[in-house]
Order: C-alpha cells, then structure tokens, then sequence
C-alpha cells in the first residue's frame, strides 16, 4: 500500500502487533480520537476499542511509571509522549527506573516498553513544543533510540520495537509525519501490507557518493539529500546516510563511507554540545583518522532554545542552505 | 491504642474472632515481625561495625542504610493475606517488606551486602531490591512506587487475573504528585491497588507538619471516592483487619483502598542520622508502643502462646537471620566483568 509520511506506516505497525500480541496496550494522552495529535495511534481505538487503546490524565510521570510496572508483569505498553518536550514530566520514571530496572534487577525484570515521541521544529511552536533530544536518551544506558525518517522504516522498526524487550523510543519529527496541519518534507513511497522488521543498528545509505559524507538523522535526511543534489550540480558527489537508530550506532556504515570519501558533515537538529554530532564524529575518527582528508565537520542547534519568529526559527535549526554551504566548504 | 481504645482481653477475643483470625495467624504475623526486626538489628550492627570514623563508603556494607526497625506491623500486617503473585512496589526503605512478602532472607542480604547470590547479583544493593519470585520490587526515589503499582494493578486487571498490587510509600512520599495522580486513577479505573501510607512522622528529617497541610492523607484518599482508613500503624491486628478487607475488595473487583498507617521507626532516617529534629523524649513515647512487644503481650494474655513458646519464635528467628547473614558474608562478589552485561535484555 502506499503511505504517505511516517505517522501512518507507525500506526498501521502497532496495529498489526496488536493482531498478533494481546500483550500489546497503548497509553497516553489522546490516543484515542486524536491519534496521539501526531498521528502516531490513528486508527487504533476504533479497532481495539477503550481496552486497549487508553486515554490517561495528563500526567506524564504516572503513566511512564504505569508501564513499567505494567510491563514488570509481562505487558508490552506502547506510551505516546506527546511531544519529546514533555519528557521532563515523566523523567524520572523513564530514566531510573524504566532504563535501569533490567540491570538493577540483576536481569529480572525486562521493561518490554516502547514510547513513541513526537520531535522537531520549523512551523512555529517554539522552545517548549520544538524540541529533539534524542542524544538525551542516548546518552542514557538502557534506552534504545529509533529516528525513522521514511514510512517504510518507520513501519519496520516500530514493528522491531514491539517485539524486543527492552525499552525502545521512537523520535518521528512532526515535519515528516504526513499529517495535513503540518509541513511535510518527507515522501510517500510503497510499503508492504505484511509485518517486517528492520533491524536496529544499521544505517542506511540513501544516496551514494564519493567526495563528502554527509550523516544525518530524521527530517536532516531530506535536506541532506536536498544538498547532496544541489551539490551534484556544482560536480561535487555527496553520500548521505541515515542513521536510523543512535543506539544501537551502525559504527561500521559511517566508518566505512568516511574511509571512502575522507570528509564527513554531520548534521542534526538537536543540541550541538555534548551531543549526536561529537559521538558519531569521535567514532569515524577513531577508526578512520588516516583517511580524513579535512577534520569533521558538523552542523546543528548551536545550544539556544528554539525561538518562535520565523528568521529566528530559520536562523537555528539547521536549514538546506545551511549545510549546503557548510558542505561546499568542507570540499573547497 | 493511637486511635482507636485498646480493647479489654475479653473484647479483643471477640474481636479477631470476628475477623476469622486465628491463634496460627497472630503467632505467624509475631514470626514475620522478629524475623524483620532480629534482621534489620543485625545489619544495623554490621552496618556500623567497620564504620569508624562514619564512612559511607567503607565496611563490608557500604552506601546508605534506611532501616525501618519500629515499623513492622506495617509491612507484617498489610501483606499477610498477600498472595506469592500479588506483587509489592516499596520504596527505599525496602527491608521489612521484602521480608513480610516472603523473599528469600539469604537472597535479600546478599543482595545488601553487593553479593553474587544476592538478588540481584549485587547490582541493585538495598535501595534496589527485585525479585521476580516474589513479584516484588522498589525503589530510592521519593514517590516512585505510586505509579509503577498502579501500572502492575493495570496489568492485573488486564489480563484477569485477581491479584492485587501495593504501593508502599513515607508520609514525606505522599506529598508527590505522584500520590495524588495515583488515587486519581486507581479510583478512576478501579484498579486492584493498596496505597500504603507509612507516616513515620519525618520525611528524611523534616517533621511532617512544616510541609503538609493536611493532617492525614487518608482525607486525600476519600476526595477522590476511594475506601480510605486510618490505623494504628503499632497494631499488627488493627492493621491487618483493614487489610484483609481492603484485599478481598481489590480481588473482587471493587478498586483501590488507601491504608494510612501511624508508625514510628526508632531508628535515624538513615544510619549515621543524628537526629537532631527528634527528642529523646519522643522516642521513648513510641518505645511504649512498640508493636512486637505489644504483640506478645497480647498472645500471653489470650493464651495463645507461653512464653516458652514465645522463646522459641525468637530463637527461631534469630537463627535464620544467622544463617541468612553468614550466607551473605560467605558468598563471592560478583566478577567485575558482570557490571557490563544486563544493560539491555
């Protein structure tokens, strides 16, 4: 079938896991009629009805704390947190306990969770609604850490995540999600009616190239292709490849490509310090500093909030003509 | 006694007959409580032993120690109908209900003293008890167990099953959010769920009426339609009476009940505690009340036991906690490499 952004191929995943595994709940807010707002859960109450699919209060802190304990007696609760932003609602349940109670417990208790999160900016909701912040939880042992950026990842690592037994977030930027209120700046593609999987930790090159690498995530993956054309026309060959998931991290992909090309973009949406962009240029230089023609460089949200006006918005999360001129460079 | 008048001999018979316990139930409940008590004395001493100066870090156990010694009927009391898959979320002062709830007493100080046999091979330590066995679990922060309950309540629920999950939390824990969230939507969903309130009366070291504007939390409970009792917290009977009743309501299907208990630890909030926001005074007040020796009395005057009897419960006790503590000075650390294996399942 054809599915146009990646809220559509999430749902029409847990739908069918759900067939498959009454274990399968889904918790949040809004999930019911609105779909998680993002999307995310659409279709799935008037399938599964109130049993399944639940509205909580909004309470983040409880209901993350519900599905550990609910996932500690061998439910798998899928937890929409609305928009990553909110995570600070329900921090502590997610990262000492959520993330840690496998370990803690000597391997007793597996917190079969997936949270399903909604990220990004670029149409104007500003610094508490605009947010990214996946390298947070990738910074955090336990978690694992999804960025889908096509339907048919979005719909093959969902169902991956529903069947592992550890804690795994999906980050699905709103910018790609379908949706008709949103911008969209991902595609529409043919996606099979059957479950797959995909596995987590393998990057995928989505276009190939041999001057440059471009590494990139989420919405970066489209504008780093957007480049990668733009490029081509000024003779310059770009690769660009998305991650898929930081952790597990497809050490070998990146490594590989940045040994091929010998100069490597890393573009993100995130915060820049302390972030996605200094591990994953840490890791090619270990591995490939021999082959480095110039030093990494790397492009994302310079440690400010996001702000609301729109030159100011344009201004920090890294736009195509950002990494087009920051690409040029690293090749001139 | 703290409520409630302390019942005459002839009307406390008439009152555990009216709630179908018997003489078997109060010398079991005494068991659990020594066994609780004799444990939590000897860790104590063990604790303290190698720590001089005082020195978290140092001794055969390190880190924090919150010992709930004075607060036994609590844990004895609510969790004595309390079936093995019925499911306990207790908080950092975890011991003595990992021991009314049956864990293994081995497992459980091995576990204290970062053993390879403890419960969780050494990784969790005693603010991080698990075991699956028992379907028990906890946790160090404030206000944690709340939601983590409700959610295992959830699950019961979900998949039929007639078990009933407790969250046992501090008077200090119950001005959270997390409290409150909670009753909202156990009441809400009519979820299987025992909220236990412990107030010990100081939150870490703060005296509850600087921080709490209701004087009980059981009145929080009844805002949002939830069976709400408050029980002398000394009184293993009284508890347990609550209790029972509260189980058979959550088995059958009629939703939560919030268990205020009034108890005392006569211990510091940790081992190293000064105690200076207490006086001396105070805790010789609670002495007279301490639930174990209430107890016993008890069972003298009933004639349940002699104290011959009562004699042996105690060498009993003393003598598995013996073995459980040289089971744990006798295991092996784990292997170093253990600490990177377990991140994921």
């Amino acid at each position: 079938m054809k599915i146009k952004g990646i809220a559509e191929a999430t749902a029409n995943a847990i739908m069918q896991e759900m067939e498959r595994n009454d274990r399968i709940v889904v918790l949040g807010e809004d999930v019911t009629y609105w779909g998680a707002v993002f999307g995310f859960t659409m279709g799935l109450f008037e399938k599964f009805g109130r049993k399944r699919v639940i509205d909580t209060p909004i309470t983040e802190q409880t209901f993350m704390g519900m599905s550990v304990g609910a996932a500690a007696i061998g439910l798998h609760p899928v937890v929409s947190l609305m928009f990553v932003d909110f995570l600070g609602a329900g921090f502590d349940q997610m990262f000492n306990h959520m993330a840690m109670n496998h370990y803690m417990s000597g391997g007793q208790f597996p917190m079969s969770v997936t949270v399903i999160t909604a990220i990004g900016g670029g149409y104007g909701d500003s610094a508490q609604h605009s947010k990214v912040l996946y390298s947070l939880f990738a910074h955090l042992p336990g978690f694992k850490v999804v960025v889908p950026s096509t339907p048919y990842d979005a719909k093959g690592l969902t169902i991956r995540a529903l069947r592992d037994p550890n804690p795994v977030i999906i980050f699905g930027h709103k910018l790609l999600t379908g949706l008709p209120f949103l911008p969209f700046e991902g595609i529409e593609e043919e996606v099979p009616d059957e479950p797959y999987e995909i596995e987590f930790g393998k990057a995928a090159v989505r276009r190939e190239g041999s001057d440059l690498t471009i590494i990139a995530a989420g919405l970066m993956v489209y504008r780093s292709l957007k480049v990668a054309e733009m490029l081509q026309k000024d003779g310059i060959s770009a690769e660009v490849i998305d991650l898929r998931t930081l952790v597990p991290l497809d050490e070998e992909t990146i490594v590989k490509s940045a040994k091929k090309t010998g100069r490597v973009l890393i573009v993100d949406e995130d915060y820049m310090s302390y972030g996605m962009t200094g591990e994953v240029a840490f890791r090619i230089q270990a591995k490939a500093l021999k082959e480095l023609k110039v030093p990494i460089e790397r492009l994302a949200v310079q440690d400010v909030p996001i702000p609301f006006s729109k030159p100011l918005e344009d201004a920090v999360i890294p736009s195509v003509n950002a990494i087009y001129e920051k690409a040029k460079k690293l090749v001139q | 006694m703290l409520i409630k008048p302390e019942p005459t001999i002839k009307d406390l018979g008439f009152l555990i007959e009216n709630n179908g316990i018997k003489a078997s139930d109060l010398l079991n409940m005494h068991r659990r409580m020594l066994l609780s008590r004799y444990f939590e004395e000897e860790i104590k001493r063990i604790y303290n032993q190698d720590k001089n100066p005082f020195n978290m870090a140092v001794g055969v156990i390190r880190g924090e120690m919150h010992l709930s010694i004075g607060q036994e009927a609590v844990a004895v009391g609510t969790l004595y109908d309390a079936r093995n898959e019925d499911a306990v979320i207790s908080t950092h002062r975890p011991h003595h209900h990992a021991i009314a709830k049956g864990v293994d007493l081995n497992k459980l100080a091995a576990e204290i003293f970062g053993k390879d046999t403890g419960l969780c091979r050494g990784k969790g330590g005693h603010m991080h008890l698990f075991d699956k066995s028992t379907n028990f679990a906890c946790s160090g922060i404030v206000g944690a167990s709340f939601p983590q309950a409700t959610g295992v309540a959830f699950a019961f629920k979900y998949l039929g099953k007639d078990n009933v999950a407790f969250a046992f939390a501090g008077e200090g824990a119950a001005n959270h959010g997390t409290f409150y969230e909670t009753l909202n939507i156990a009441s809400a969903w009519e979820l299987p769920l025992i909220i236990v309130v412990e107030d010990n009366k100081y939150a870490d070291s703060t005296p509850k009426s600087f921080t709490t504007a209701t004087t009980f939390h059981y009145q929080q409970g009844l805002a949002t339609n939830i069976p709400s009792y408050l029980v002398d917290g000394m009184d293993v009977i009284d508890v347990y009476i609550v209790a029972k009743k509260a189980i058979e309501r959550a088995r059958k299907g009629f939703g939560p009940t919030l268990i205020e208990t009034l108890t005392y630890r006569y211990v510091g909030h940790f081992e190293g505690d000064a105690e200076e926001y207490r006086t001396k005074g105070e805790e010789e007040l609670w002495s007279t009340v301490d639930p174990i020796r209430r107890l016993e009395s008890k069972l003298l005057k009933l004639n349940y036991a002699d104290v011959e009897t009562l004699n042996e419960i105690k060498e009993e006790a003393k003598k598995k906690v013996n073995e459980a503590i040289n089971f744990a000075l006798n295991s092996p650390y784990p292997d170093p490499s253990e600490a990177f294996v377990g991140v994921f399942a």
